[in-house]
Protein backbone atom coordinates (compact mmCIF):
# COMPACT_ATOMS: atom_id res chain seq x y z
CA UNK A 1 0.00 0.00 0.00
CA UNK A 2 2.69 2.47 1.22
CA UNK A 3 4.84 1.17 -1.63
CA UNK A 4 2.64 1.94 -4.58
CA UNK A 5 1.76 5.65 -2.52
CA UNK A 6 5.61 6.30 -2.69
CA UNK A 7 6.30 5.21 -5.81
CA UNK A 8 3.43 7.80 -7.27
CA UNK A 9 5.09 10.48 -5.19
CA UNK A 10 8.44 9.20 -6.83
CA UNK A 11 6.75 9.57 -10.29
CA UNK A 12 5.63 13.35 -9.52
CA UNK A 13 8.98 14.18 -7.55
CA UNK A 14 10.65 13.42 -11.04
CA UNK A 15 8.38 14.82 -13.44
CA UNK A 16 8.45 18.10 -10.93
CA UNK A 17 11.99 17.94 -11.44
CA UNK A 18 12.24 18.11 -14.85
CA UNK A 19 9.75 21.05 -15.52
CA UNK A 20 11.70 22.89 -12.94
CA UNK A 21 14.70 21.99 -14.00
CA UNK A 22 13.94 22.83 -17.77
CA UNK A 23 12.33 26.28 -16.38
CA UNK A 24 15.64 26.98 -14.81
CA UNK A 25 17.60 26.42 -18.30
CA UNK A 26 15.14 28.97 -20.27
CA UNK A 27 15.17 31.64 -17.39
CA UNK A 28 19.05 31.12 -17.13
CA UNK A 29 19.38 31.53 -20.89
CA UNK A 30 16.89 34.82 -21.00
CA UNK A 31 18.36 36.32 -17.75
CA UNK A 32 21.98 36.31 -19.57
CA UNK A 33 20.89 37.79 -22.51
CA UNK A 34 18.70 40.50 -20.66
CA UNK A 35 22.18 41.04 -18.10
CA UNK A 36 24.43 41.61 -20.75
CA UNK A 37 22.04 44.21 -22.33
CA UNK A 38 21.73 45.55 -18.77
CA UNK A 39 25.18 46.08 -18.62
CA UNK A 40 26.06 47.62 -21.74
CA UNK A 41 23.36 49.36 -21.55
CA UNK A 42 24.12 50.66 -18.30
CA UNK A 43 27.65 51.62 -19.24
CA UNK A 44 27.05 53.58 -22.35
CA UNK A 45 23.84 55.72 -19.99
CA UNK A 46 26.46 56.73 -17.43
CA UNK A 47 29.00 57.74 -19.48
CA UNK A 48 26.85 59.91 -21.58
CA UNK A 49 24.88 60.84 -18.13
CA UNK A 50 27.94 62.63 -16.96
CA UNK A 51 28.69 63.91 -19.98
CA UNK A 52 25.77 65.57 -19.73
CA UNK A 53 25.76 66.71 -16.08
CA UNK A 54 29.47 67.95 -16.96
CA UNK A 55 27.90 70.67 -19.92
CA UNK A 56 25.01 71.14 -17.90
CA UNK A 57 26.83 72.41 -14.87
CA UNK A 58 29.43 74.41 -16.86
CA UNK A 59 26.90 76.16 -18.65
CA UNK A 60 24.77 76.88 -15.40
CA UNK A 61 28.09 77.93 -13.58
CA UNK A 62 27.84 81.33 -14.46
CA UNK A 63 24.33 82.02 -13.60
CA UNK A 64 22.60 82.21 -10.28
CA UNK A 65 20.77 78.70 -9.58
CA UNK A 66 18.14 80.47 -9.23
CA UNK A 67 17.65 82.07 -12.22
CA UNK A 68 18.09 78.75 -13.75
CA UNK A 69 15.77 76.72 -11.82
CA UNK A 70 13.23 79.57 -13.09
CA UNK A 71 14.21 79.14 -16.46
CA UNK A 72 13.28 75.75 -16.23
CA UNK A 73 10.25 75.50 -14.02
CA UNK A 74 7.55 74.97 -16.17
CA UNK A 75 8.50 72.21 -18.77
CA UNK A 76 7.36 72.15 -22.35
CA UNK A 77 7.53 68.76 -22.41
CA UNK A 78 6.39 66.19 -20.63
CA UNK A 79 6.68 62.50 -20.30
CA UNK A 80 4.43 60.09 -19.90
CA UNK A 81 4.95 56.25 -18.70
CA UNK A 82 2.69 53.42 -19.20
CA UNK A 83 3.57 50.32 -17.62
CA UNK A 84 1.73 46.77 -18.36
CA UNK A 85 3.01 43.64 -16.73
CA UNK A 86 3.98 41.13 -18.46
CA UNK A 87 4.55 37.07 -17.79
CA UNK A 88 7.92 35.76 -18.55
CA UNK A 89 8.12 32.36 -17.42
CA UNK A 90 5.96 32.87 -14.68
CA UNK A 91 7.87 36.24 -13.51
CA UNK A 92 5.89 39.12 -13.50
CA UNK A 93 8.27 41.48 -15.39
CA UNK A 94 6.70 45.72 -15.81
CA UNK A 95 6.68 46.36 -19.31
CA UNK A 96 7.19 49.82 -20.23
CA UNK A 97 6.06 52.14 -22.93
CA UNK A 98 6.95 55.81 -22.85
CA UNK A 99 5.58 58.91 -24.64
CA UNK A 100 6.72 62.17 -25.00
CA UNK A 101 4.51 64.76 -25.15
CA UNK A 102 5.90 68.53 -26.07
CA UNK A 103 3.80 71.71 -26.45
CA UNK A 104 5.36 72.78 -29.84
CA UNK A 105 8.29 75.00 -28.18
CA UNK A 106 10.84 72.13 -28.81
CA UNK A 107 12.71 71.14 -25.56
CA UNK A 108 13.49 74.49 -24.28
CA UNK A 109 11.05 76.25 -21.68
CA UNK A 110 12.95 79.22 -21.51
CA UNK A 111 13.69 82.04 -23.65
CA UNK A 112 17.01 81.76 -25.50
CA UNK A 113 17.98 85.36 -24.22
CA UNK A 114 19.18 84.74 -20.29
CA UNK A 115 20.84 81.20 -20.52
CA UNK A 116 23.76 79.96 -22.16
CA UNK A 117 24.21 78.20 -25.45
CA UNK A 118 25.85 75.42 -23.02
CA UNK A 119 22.71 74.80 -21.32
CA UNK A 120 20.57 74.22 -24.71
CA UNK A 121 23.50 71.49 -25.77
CA UNK A 122 22.94 69.93 -22.14
CA UNK A 123 19.54 68.93 -22.74
CA UNK A 124 19.36 68.30 -26.34
CA UNK A 125 22.32 65.60 -25.13
CA UNK A 126 19.76 65.13 -22.14
CA UNK A 127 16.80 64.51 -24.25
CA UNK A 128 18.78 62.15 -26.36
CA UNK A 129 19.62 59.99 -23.55
CA UNK A 130 16.11 60.16 -22.01
CA UNK A 131 14.54 56.92 -23.69
CA UNK A 132 18.05 55.11 -23.16
CA UNK A 133 17.26 55.46 -19.30
CA UNK A 134 13.67 54.62 -19.52
CA UNK A 135 14.98 52.10 -21.34
CA UNK A 136 17.43 50.94 -18.46
CA UNK A 137 14.47 51.13 -15.74
CA UNK A 138 12.75 48.02 -17.94
CA UNK A 139 15.56 46.05 -18.62
CA UNK A 140 17.10 46.40 -15.02
CA UNK A 141 14.04 45.69 -12.67
CA UNK A 142 13.56 42.66 -15.41
CA UNK A 143 16.92 41.67 -14.41
CA UNK A 144 16.20 42.10 -10.73
CA UNK A 145 13.00 40.42 -10.88
CA UNK A 146 14.45 37.40 -12.94
CA UNK A 147 17.42 37.13 -10.23
CA UNK A 148 15.01 36.44 -7.39
CA UNK A 149 13.05 33.46 -9.46
CA UNK A 150 15.88 32.26 -11.00
CA UNK A 151 17.65 31.46 -7.16
CA UNK A 152 14.12 30.27 -6.08
CA UNK A 153 13.77 28.00 -8.63
CA UNK A 154 17.52 26.95 -8.38
CA UNK A 155 16.89 25.92 -5.23
CA UNK A 156 13.60 23.80 -5.38
CA UNK A 157 15.44 22.28 -8.38
CA UNK A 158 17.99 21.08 -5.74
CA UNK A 159 15.90 20.36 -2.87
CA UNK A 160 13.98 18.35 -5.36
CA UNK A 161 17.68 16.50 -6.75
CA UNK A 162 19.28 16.18 -3.14
CA UNK A 163 16.94 15.81 -1.22
CA UNK A 164 13.66 14.64 -1.89
CA UNK A 165 14.14 12.05 -5.33
CA UNK A 166 16.57 10.20 -3.25
CA UNK A 167 15.04 9.91 -0.27
CA UNK A 168 11.97 8.51 -1.67
CA UNK A 169 14.37 6.18 -3.49
CA UNK A 170 15.92 4.89 0.07
CA UNK A 171 12.32 4.64 1.80
CA UNK A 172 11.12 2.44 -1.19
CA UNK A 173 14.11 0.13 -1.21
CA UNK A 174 13.78 -0.14 2.40
CA UNK A 175 10.40 -1.61 2.02
CA UNK A 176 11.57 -3.17 -1.29
CA UNK A 177 13.71 -5.10 0.89
CA UNK A 178 11.71 -5.71 3.83
CA UNK A 179 9.07 -7.52 1.40
CA UNK A 180 11.33 -9.57 -0.22
CA UNK A 181 12.96 -10.90 3.24
CA UNK A 182 9.06 -11.44 4.28
CA UNK A 183 8.07 -13.52 1.29
CA UNK A 184 11.99 -15.21 1.84
CA UNK A 185 10.96 -16.21 5.28
CA UNK A 186 7.11 -17.00 4.69
CA UNK A 187 8.93 -19.65 1.53
CA UNK A 188 11.43 -21.02 4.28
CA UNK A 189 8.84 -21.53 6.93
CA UNK A 190 6.26 -23.61 4.53
CA UNK A 191 9.88 -25.48 3.60
CA UNK A 192 9.92 -26.41 7.09
CA UNK A 193 6.48 -27.19 7.58
CA UNK A 194 6.44 -29.51 4.37
CA UNK A 195 9.54 -31.53 5.37
CA UNK A 196 7.53 -31.95 9.11
CA UNK A 197 4.72 -33.39 7.22
CA UNK A 198 6.60 -35.38 5.53
CA UNK A 199 8.33 -37.21 8.06
CA UNK B 1 -3.48 45.99 -15.71
CA UNK B 2 -2.69 49.42 -16.54
CA UNK B 3 -1.72 51.90 -14.80
CA UNK B 4 -0.59 55.56 -15.48
CA UNK B 5 2.77 55.80 -13.61
CA UNK B 6 4.72 58.64 -12.90
CA UNK B 7 8.71 58.99 -13.29
CA UNK B 8 10.54 60.67 -9.57
CA UNK B 9 13.98 61.63 -9.57
CA UNK B 10 15.48 61.83 -6.72
CA UNK B 11 19.28 63.38 -5.77
CA UNK B 12 21.10 66.46 -5.28
CA UNK B 13 20.22 69.50 -6.73
CA UNK B 14 22.76 69.75 -9.07
CA UNK B 15 22.13 67.06 -11.21
CA UNK B 16 18.29 66.77 -10.41
CA UNK B 17 17.93 70.28 -12.03
CA UNK B 18 18.10 69.20 -15.61
CA UNK B 19 15.69 66.32 -15.72
CA UNK B 20 13.13 69.02 -14.38
CA UNK B 21 12.94 70.41 -18.36
CA UNK B 22 11.53 67.28 -19.32
CA UNK B 23 8.65 66.98 -16.78
CA UNK B 24 9.82 64.34 -14.65
CA UNK B 25 8.91 65.00 -10.89
CA UNK B 26 11.81 66.18 -9.11
CA UNK B 27 12.95 65.75 -5.67
CA UNK B 28 15.99 67.31 -3.97
CA UNK B 29 17.37 65.34 -1.89
CA UNK B 30 20.73 65.82 0.27
CA UNK B 31 23.21 62.50 1.00
CA UNK B 32 23.69 63.36 4.56
CA UNK B 33 20.59 63.52 5.65
CA UNK B 34 19.35 59.74 4.54
CA UNK B 35 16.91 59.63 6.89
CA UNK B 36 15.05 62.55 4.62
CA UNK B 37 16.09 60.81 1.89
CA UNK B 38 14.56 57.09 2.48
CA UNK B 39 11.40 59.01 3.62
CA UNK B 40 11.12 60.61 0.26
CA UNK B 41 11.68 57.29 -1.79
CA UNK B 42 9.01 55.29 0.31
CA UNK B 43 6.71 58.36 -0.44
CA UNK B 44 7.52 57.93 -4.13
CA UNK B 45 7.06 54.18 -3.79
CA UNK B 46 3.27 54.78 -2.04
CA UNK B 47 1.96 57.18 -4.28
CA UNK B 48 2.55 55.02 -8.13
CA UNK B 49 5.97 56.15 -9.17
CA UNK B 50 6.96 53.38 -11.93
CA UNK B 51 9.96 54.59 -12.04
CA UNK B 52 12.28 56.05 -9.44
CA UNK B 53 15.59 57.52 -10.18
CA UNK B 54 18.15 57.88 -7.63
CA UNK B 55 21.63 59.28 -8.05
CA UNK B 56 24.13 56.74 -6.55
CA UNK B 57 25.72 59.23 -4.42
CA UNK B 58 21.91 59.26 -2.45
CA UNK B 59 21.83 55.24 -3.09
CA UNK B 60 24.55 54.92 -1.25
CA UNK B 61 23.32 55.92 2.25
CA UNK B 62 19.73 53.81 1.46
CA UNK B 63 20.89 50.91 0.25
CA UNK B 64 18.11 49.04 2.49
CA UNK B 65 15.39 50.80 1.35
CA UNK B 66 16.62 50.21 -2.50
CA UNK B 67 16.81 46.52 -1.73
CA UNK B 68 13.84 46.52 -0.20
CA UNK B 69 12.07 47.61 -3.43
CA UNK B 70 14.20 45.09 -5.84
CA UNK B 71 11.52 42.06 -4.95
CA UNK B 72 8.48 44.00 -5.98
CA UNK B 73 7.34 44.53 -10.03
CA UNK B 74 6.58 48.47 -9.27
CA UNK B 75 8.21 50.99 -8.52
CA UNK B 76 11.65 50.40 -10.40
CA UNK B 77 14.26 52.03 -8.74
CA UNK B 78 17.51 52.65 -11.13
CA UNK B 79 20.47 54.56 -9.84
CA UNK B 80 22.27 57.01 -12.23
CA UNK B 81 25.79 58.58 -11.92
CA UNK B 82 25.08 61.72 -9.83
CA UNK B 83 27.03 65.12 -11.07
CA UNK B 84 29.84 64.33 -9.50
CA UNK B 85 30.17 61.08 -11.32
CA UNK B 86 29.57 57.61 -10.89
CA UNK B 87 30.50 55.50 -7.49
CA UNK B 88 30.49 51.95 -9.79
CA UNK B 89 27.10 51.40 -7.69
CA UNK B 90 24.89 50.77 -10.48
CA UNK B 91 27.19 48.26 -12.39
CA UNK B 92 27.99 46.67 -8.90
CA UNK B 93 24.35 45.50 -8.38
CA UNK B 94 24.42 43.92 -12.06
CA UNK B 95 27.50 42.14 -11.07
CA UNK B 96 25.52 40.93 -7.78
CA UNK B 97 22.50 39.87 -9.35
CA UNK B 98 24.37 37.97 -12.12
CA UNK B 99 26.46 36.35 -9.16
CA UNK B 100 23.43 35.58 -7.58
CA UNK B 101 21.75 34.32 -10.34
CA UNK B 102 24.61 32.38 -11.95
CA UNK B 103 26.75 31.46 -8.92
CA UNK B 104 29.50 33.09 -10.38
CA UNK B 105 30.30 36.17 -12.64
CA UNK B 106 30.53 35.54 -16.14
CA UNK B 107 30.24 39.50 -17.65
CA UNK B 108 33.67 40.35 -17.05
CA UNK B 109 35.22 37.39 -19.09
CA UNK B 110 33.67 38.56 -22.31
Amino acid sequence: MELTKLKTRLKTAARGHKLLKDKQDELMRRFIELVRKNNELRKNVEEELINAYKDFLLAASPQSSEFLEEALMFPTKKTYLEVTTQNVMSVLVPKMTFSHESSGAGIFPYGFTNTEGGVDRALTTLCDILPKLLELGEVEKTCNLMTEEIEKTRRRVNALEYMTIPQLKETIKYIKMKLDENERSNLVRLLKVKTMIQR
Amino acid sequence: MITMPKIGVVGDKDSVLAFKAFGLSVFPAVASDSEASRKIVDKLAREDYGIIFVTEQIAETITETIDRYDRCVLPAIILIPGSTGSLGIGLARIRRNVEKAVGMNILDSF
